[in-house]
Parts: C-alpha cells; sequence; structure tokens
C-alpha cells in the first residue's frame, strides 16, 4: 500500500465578482491523481499558478479541498473529523518556504520547535525540553541556540529550525513546500544535504514541491510536472528527464539555463493549440506517463 | 578598447558602531557591447557595486575609496546635477522586482514617457508615441493599448518587459541589470533573456549583469567576476571561470549548483 494516494483532487477557488457579474471559478487543482511510496522522495514542480503548492496544502487539509480522496495509509483523509485530522497531522507535516514569515518573529526557537508537542500534549516540559534539544543536534543547530529569536539567525538555519519543528512530532510523510528556494545556492546544498540525511535516519517520505528543476533531477525518485492544475507529466526522474514527452515539459526543461556557455540552445515555445489539456494520462515509457 | 567603465579600487563601508566594509577595493572593466556578470550569493557585495556605480547608494552606506570612470569621467566627483543627467539616461538600472520598481499608480506608458521627458529627449506628445513604440521593441503584443494599463494589470513577465523598455528609452550606454529575472518563472524568465539578448546587440550596450545563478550567467556572460565577502576573488572570460575555477570559492559555488544534466532527444 501506498503511503499516500491522491485521488481526482480538486480544488476550486471561486472569487465573487461583484453584484452582477458571475463569480469567476479559478480551477487551482483540477483533478489530479498520483501516488507516493514509503521511503521515497517524490518531486511535484511546476510554475506559479500551476497549483503545486495547493495540492500539498489540500492533503494537509490547511485548505480544503473541493472534492477528491486522500488516502493516507489506506484512509481517506478527507473524511476524517477536525479532531482525528488533528491526530492524524502528527504523521503529516510541511516545511515552508519562507523562512522568514513561517516562524513566529516572538517565539524562541526552542519554543517554536517545543509547541507541536503542547499542542499535541505530548510528555512533561522535562521531557518536551530534552526532545527540543535532541532535535536540534539532529538538524544541526547548538543548545545556544534555543533561547534566541528567529531574527538571529541566518536563512538556512531559520529553515532548519522549520525542519526541526516539522520532525517534532515524529512525522512519516514531510511535505516541502519550495523549502529551499529562498536561500543561497551553497546554503540550500546544506540544507538538501540535511534533508536526505534526516530521510534516511529517520525513514523519511517526502513531498518535495519546487519550481527548480535542477533540484528536482538531482534529488528526487520520481517526478510530477504540473501545469495550469493538472499533472501533464509522472514518471521516473530519470526516464522523464531523459525523454520528456508532454510539450509543457519540453518547454520547461528547455528554458532551465545551463551550465555550459557552449551548449546549444534551442528555446521550445510552448504552443497551446497543440495539445489537449484534458487529455487523460497514459503510459508513454517504462514507469512513465504523459497527458498525452 | 578603451573602457566604457573601469572601476578602479571601489570600497564602500557602512558606518555604525562596528563599520562594515561591503565592498572592499573591487575593480573591474566593461568595453561597450560587453557582458560582465557579477556573481556572488546574498551579502557578497555584488548590489552595493551597482548602486554605487550611479551614486543611490543611502547612508549609512557611503564610498569610502576608489574611482568610478565612465566614458572617461569619474562619477564619484561629478556635481549631482552632471549625475543626474548620467543615471537614467547613459546608464539605467533594471531591478529584480519589477512589482516594486515601478509606480502602481501611473499607467506603464506614462513611466515610459517620463523617463524621456525628464532627461528633455523628448517633449510630452512625442514621448507619448515613443513609449508606444518602446513597448513594441520589447514585444509587448497589442502596445498602443496596453500602454495605458496599471501595472498590477500586467503579470511579472510583460511588468519586467516594461522595466526593460524604461531602462533603454534614453538610449544608455550602459544597463545595470540586478537579478533581473531572479523573481520570474523559468520560462518567462527565458524570453526575458531572450530580449535583453537581443536589445543588447541592437543598441550595442554594455550590460553588468548581477545575479546569483551561473546559469543565467552562462546563457549571457562574455566575463565573470565573481563576488565573496565584498572582494572579487576571480575573474576572467566565461569559459574560463565555468569549466577551469581557479579559487576555491568559485569552485565551491559551482558545485552547489544542481546539475541538470545533458539533455537528449525532446529535451535539450
Amino acid at each position: 500500500m501506498p503511503l499516500l494516494e491522491v485521488r481526482h483532487l480538486v480544488k476550486h477557488f471561486v472569487r465573487k465578482q461583484g453584484l452582477w457579474r458571475p463569480p469567476l471559478i479559478v480551477k487551482a487543482v483540477d483533478d489530479v491523481s498520483f501516488t507516493v511510496e514509503e521511503g521515497e522522495m517524490f518531486g511535484l514542480v511546476g510554475e506559479s499558478g500551476s497549483g503545486k503548492s495547493t495540492t500539498g496544502r489540500c492533503i494537509l487539509r490547511l485548505v480544503e479541498p473541493t472534492s477528491g480522496e486522500v488516502l493516507f495509509r489506506g484512509e481517506n483523509v478527507l473524511q476524517f473529523s477536525s479532531e482525528r485530522m488533528r491526530r492524524a497531522r502528527r504523521d503529516m507535516q510541511i516545511v515552508f518556504q519562507d523562512p522568514y514569515s513561517s516562524l513566529n518573529p516572538r517565539m524562541k526557537a526552542g519554543d517554536i520547535v517545543e509547541e507541536p508537542l503542547i499542542i499535541h500534549k505530548l510528555g512533561t516540559k522535562a521531557a518536551r525540553r530534552a526532545r527540543v534539544a535532541e532535535l536540534f543536534t539532529l538538524v544541526g543547530l547548538d543548545a545556544e541556540h534555543l533561547a534566541r529569536y528567529p531574527h538571529e539567525f541566518s536563512g538556512g538555519q531559520r529553515q532548519r529550525i522549520g525542519i526541526a519543528r516539522a520532525l517534532a512530532l515524529n512525522p512519516a510523510l514531510v511535505i516541502a513546500d519550495e523549502a529551499v528556494s529562498a536561500l543561497d545556492v551553497s546554503i540550500q546544498a546544506q540544507v538538501i544535504r540535511l534533508m536526505m540525511e534526516l530521510k534516511e535516519r529517520l525513514k523519511l517520505t517526502y513531498l518535495f514541491i519546487a519550481h527548480d528543476l535542477r533540484l528536482v533531477e538531482g534529488i528526487c525518485t520520481r517526478v510530477a510536472v504540473m501545469y495550469l492544475g493538472r499533472i501533464v507529466e509522472v514518471g521516473r526522474t530519470q526516464a522523464l528527464f531523459a525523454n520528456p514527452t508532454h510539450p509543457y515539459t519540453r518547454a520547461l526543461l528547455s528554458a532551465v539555463p545551463v551550465l555550459d556557455p557552449d551548449a546549444p540552445r534551442q528555446r521550445i515555445t510552448l504552443d497551446p493549440s497543440t495539445f489537449d489539456r484534458e487529455a487523460p494520462l497514459k503510459q508513454v515509457g517504462d514507469a512513465h506517463w504523459a497527458s498525452v | 578598447m578603451t573602457p566604457l567603465l573601469d572601476v578602479q579600487n571601489l570600497t564602500v563601508v557602512f558606518d555604525g558602531v562596528a563599520p562594515v566594509t561591503a565592498v572592499d577595493g573591487v575593480s573591474f572593466q566593461l568595453t561597450p557591447g560587453e557582458t560582465l556578470g557579477l556573481v556572488g550569493e546574498s551579502g557578497s557585495g555584488k548590489s552595493v557595486t551597482a548602486f554605487s556605480i550611479l551614486r543611490l547608494l543611502q547612508p549609512p552606506g557611503r564610498i569610502a575609496g576608489g574611482r568610478i570612470l565612465f566614458e572617461g569621467r569619474d562619477l564619484l566627483v561629478l556635481p549631482e546635477r552632471e549625475m543626474r543627467a548620467i543615471r537614467g539616461a547613459r546608464i539605467s538600472l533594471i531591478f529584480q522586482e519589477p512589482t516594486t520598481a515601478l509606480n502602481p499608480v501611473m499607467r506603464v506608458g506614462d513611466q515610459i514617457a517620463e523617463a524621456l521627458t525628464v532627461h528633455g529627449i523628448a517633449t510630452q506628445g512625442e514621448a507619448r508615441d515613443r513609449a508606444a513604440g518602446l513597448l513594441e521593441a520589447v514585444h509587448i503584443p497589442d502596445a498602443a493599448r496596453r500602454a495605458r494599463d496599471y501595472p498590477h494589470q500586467l503579470s511579472g513577465g510583460m511588468r519586467q518587459r516594461v522595466m526593460i523598455a524604461i531602462a533603454l528609452a534614453c538610449h544608455p550606454a550602459l544597463v545595470i541589470a540586478d537579478e533581473p529575472t531572479t523573481a520570474l518563472d523559468v520560462t518567462i524568465q527565458a524570453q526575458v533573456l531572450d530580449l535583453l539578448r537581443e536589445l543588447r546587440s541592437q543598441y550595442n550596450l554594455a550590460l553588468l549583469l548581477i545575479t546569483h545563478d551561473f546559469g543565467v550567467i552562462a546563457e549571457m556572460a562574455d566575463r565573470v567576476a565573481v563576488m565573496y565577502r565584498g572582494a572579487i576573488v576571480e575573474q576572467g572570460p566565461v569559459r574560463q571561470i565555468l569549466r577551469a575555477p581557479s579559487h576555491e570559492y568559485t569552485r565551491g559555488l559551482l558545485a552547489a549548483v544542481p546539475g541538470l544534466g545533458p539533455r537528449t532527444a525532446g529535451g535539450r
């Protein structure tokens, strides 16, 4: 059984346009299905507005999906009561993009990491404190950092605090929503290395949401490419990058700058009239599907 | 060839209880039509260097030493009035974030026209016509109608095109582009880089391209200067820096760039 299975997930945002005009319906996530196996690093890539972050948030019900199913260990979390959902979130945690706005500026780093333990009423004060110290060591922060405020940390260190908070409850699934996008490239490499180490050590499964294809190619086992609310291509990373099949995937890959100044540059521009947006995914190779 | 821009030993200090030397003896040159990539991570001093060239540095930052020769004149000793004639006209600046760099309550056509009238290059009426022409030059479809739009009505990529149109309005010799595509999606980034490349050869622009992305450097730059903690640690032709970096910091930085392998059929 896969750890996470998303089936026909739909999220429509309705925007009122005034009294007389019909409301505008934005199909942010439009019939998205995929599975994430235990121990996998699954990449969800796309550009702004593709629906990748909304998909991540729908899985945790941070936004309530319009329809579909989200099966976590075989159970549909969308039918959980709020109390049951709260308990389920112990197993599913999220690390946000912006280490500047996702940490409460008026709380000390130690308290930020301890908060989930308090909310879930776990352990005595002393036990919680010991756990926080352990988590700090785990993500490469020092005990002396416990009493500091977020503004005293660099971006990379803040992201480590965010990771420590996400790991406090021993989750099985971590959704990393552009978790390293705001960081300098050398710091990015350090945080990625930490995430990979923790994955092995703690048997974590990641849903890695990102816009940076170069990053995803390096670390993910499988990748799904999103475009305008739909998955247009999904497959094993190597297969998908070696043989991109959907016109959007091709255009996207051809737009990524390469490090070689002499590499031939063939920009592929996307012509939306060349493909059917509604086409179902069909198998185009070994462990490789595209909506063509 | 005599350099268009010759920065010699530029030193910038931020005063305070513990003064910080943000730029520490930086020297580089740019010839007409050339693109120099200034690359480095946050806090390396690359943006401070750019702002110093235009004398836009705000206190507590101050230029503590060096010379900035542009077309043979030292910008650092120029009276502010003459500096204003250079700023935006001979040297212009493209910012990272078009959303904050554009005036939200002014039509984009008028913002382009303003660049022309401020420098006395065109009258109000002429400027308005030229603005539409410039929007066409940066490939904004239906330019005449778009000129009447406000920035919020345009997408991020379109806004960056407007910024580029403003930067080019007065036919500058040098454009400083500070992370011009960092805020954009990768497909939009590719379009904006294509545009910059096209306009660069059309107007024989010298481009000082500030970025943290070695991929953008590889696509655009003739030469590269790598900044680290306020100093240029390595400088040279783009192929040499990317293929045989000699400084340890450059090597580390290049190694940290997530690699995208060679593409095969269908890809690149």
